[in-house]
């Protein structure tokens, strides 16, 4: 049976983490390579690194990042962060990255989605979704949660799966940093729009948040980023409890 | 020497970063006399079936594959081309293993299959060696090889069982990825270049 993953989010900028991270037994906790051996290590089933960095030096450090992550970590990682041309995203993939997160460019330019994906394949591309609930349905933002694109959540979701998006990694700005527990209703609605693996974002707060997601929002993946840097959920002990809630996840690690 | 083989269709980063990892002595090429002085050959794959059969086609690769003695490891689509055919892009394969890749059924599973899951054994298989079925691996696929004589190991999804792991002859082949699916895919790569290096089964 196929695994349900548990997938930390790693900030990237200038080609190190932020946000605080709290881990003992790091000698450095600002860099990512370091802190994705360590996840990976302690059960993650994947990596999301998302690149912050908004210089002109972007490209190129991010691609030296992701060489050096590919030498060091033996479980998949997708990368993203302002990324928005298929010249672009060969690049990483050769570097190493395994799959390509899409967000502003994608809504801006749908085709891309297209083209990566011709090129590429479905398998590496992730559309991102930044959501906002307004009324009885929820819209689709960008630039980093700034800017309102009238959109349709679910309908976007369905839309980029269409274009050939091979998964969608849907964050509920809602919910985001409240640890509040995932919106399990848009989860649902989109998993069950957009016929692709669906990672959930935005909320995690408990072990049982996380578990919902999966049962109630049917999310096939749950992201997380401050429980694990301060390992106030370790990804273990959450692995064994969704076990005991008859979910299956990867223990043999 | 283990050769990967270089023919632009597969996702040689992973593949090689996993064999530096495990000290393994390896060169990625495209060249046949380089081939020829390999005791073993990694034959990745990533995208799509025509696609790939086409470059291998420009570099004289798929005569060179289907007449060699070496030990083969096919990665993922490297796995699916030693079959006879594929609906994707209705392709004519290598021919080497006898059947038909069919796509999942989106109606029955999200497509692709992407994600880790676990292997039903169905014959012994140095590959399989310190295996179990606790044990997952990393899958990203939307077609998949259905199980036949040459199957050692299948994987169940969408209401399908299909070949995750194929031993015929010389040619070997895993659906999954090794490279990407922690300490059980590298025990997986291991027991190929184990098995390269003793000559023997």
């Amino acid at each position: 049976m196929v695994a349900k993953r548990i997938v930390p989010c790693l900030d990237i900028k200038n080609g190190r983490t932020v946000k605080g991270v709290n881990f003992e037994g790091l000698r450095d906790a600002g860099d990512p390579v370091e802190l994705a051996k360590r996840y990976s290590d302690e059960g993650a089933d994947e990596l999301v690194f998302l690149d912050i960095t908004a210089t002109n030096e972007k490209r190129k450090t991010l691609i030296e990042l992701v060489d050096k992550i590919s030498r060091h970590i033996q479980i998949p990682f997708t990368v993203g962060g302002g990324i928005r041309a298929v010249d672009e995203i060969g690049d990483l993939l050769n570097a190493g990255a395994d799959k390509i997160s899409l967000n502003s460019s994608i809504v801006t330019n749908p085709d891309l989605i297209t083209q990566a994906a011709a090129k590429y394949g479905s398998q590496c591309i992730v559309a991102a979704i930044d959501a906002r609930r307004s009324n009885d349905s929820w819209l689709v933002y960008t630039k980093a949660g700034t800017h309102n694109t009238g959109l349709d959540a679910i309908d976007w979701a369905k839309k980029t799966a269409e274009l050939g998006a091979g998964e969608i990694l849907l964050t509920s700005m809602d919910k985001d940093g409240t640890k509040s527990g995932f919106d399990n209703e848009l989860l649902k609605k989109v998993s069950q729009a957009a016929p692709v693996p669906l990672i959930a974002s935005g909320g995690a707060g408990t072990i049982d948040h996380c578990i919902d997601a999966i049962k109630l929002g049917e999310a096939d993946a749950v992201l997380a980023a401050s429980i694990f840097h301060f390992k106030e959920i370790e990804i273990k002990h959450l692995k064994e409890e969704m076990a005991k809630a008859d979910i299956a996840v990867r223990l043999n690690f | 020497m283990i050769a990967i083989i270089d023919y632009k269709a597969g996702n040689i980063a992973s593949v090689s970063n996993a064999l530096t990892r495990l000290g393994a002595d390896f060169c990625i090429t495209d060249d046949v006399s380089r081939l020829n002085d390999a005791t073993g050959i990694i034959f990745p794959g990533v995208g799509h079936a025509y696609a790939a059969m086409q470059a291998l086609k420009e570099k004289n690769l798929d005569e060179w594959l289907k007449s060699t003695q070496k030990p083969v490891l096919g990665i993922c689509l490297g796995m699916q081309m030693l079959f006879d055919f594929s609906v994707e892009g209705d392709t004519a394969c290598l021919g080497l293993i006898p059947g038909k890749l069919e796509k999942f059924d989106n109606s029955k599973g999200k497509v692709p299959h992407m994600g880790w899951n676990t292997l039903r054994f169905a014959a012994d298989s140095f590959l399989l060696k310190g295996l179990s079925v606790e044990d997952y691996f990393y899958f990203v696929h939307s077609f998949y090889a259905p199980v036949v004589d040459a199957t050692t190991a299948s994987c169940f999804y969408a209401d399908v069982d299909f070949s995750a792991v194929v031993s015929y002859k010389n040619f070997h082949g895993v659906q999954f990825h090794p490279e990407k699916s922690g300490a059980a895919g590298t025990k997986i790569l291991n027991n190929f270049i184990n098995y390269v290096n003793e000559g023997k089964e």
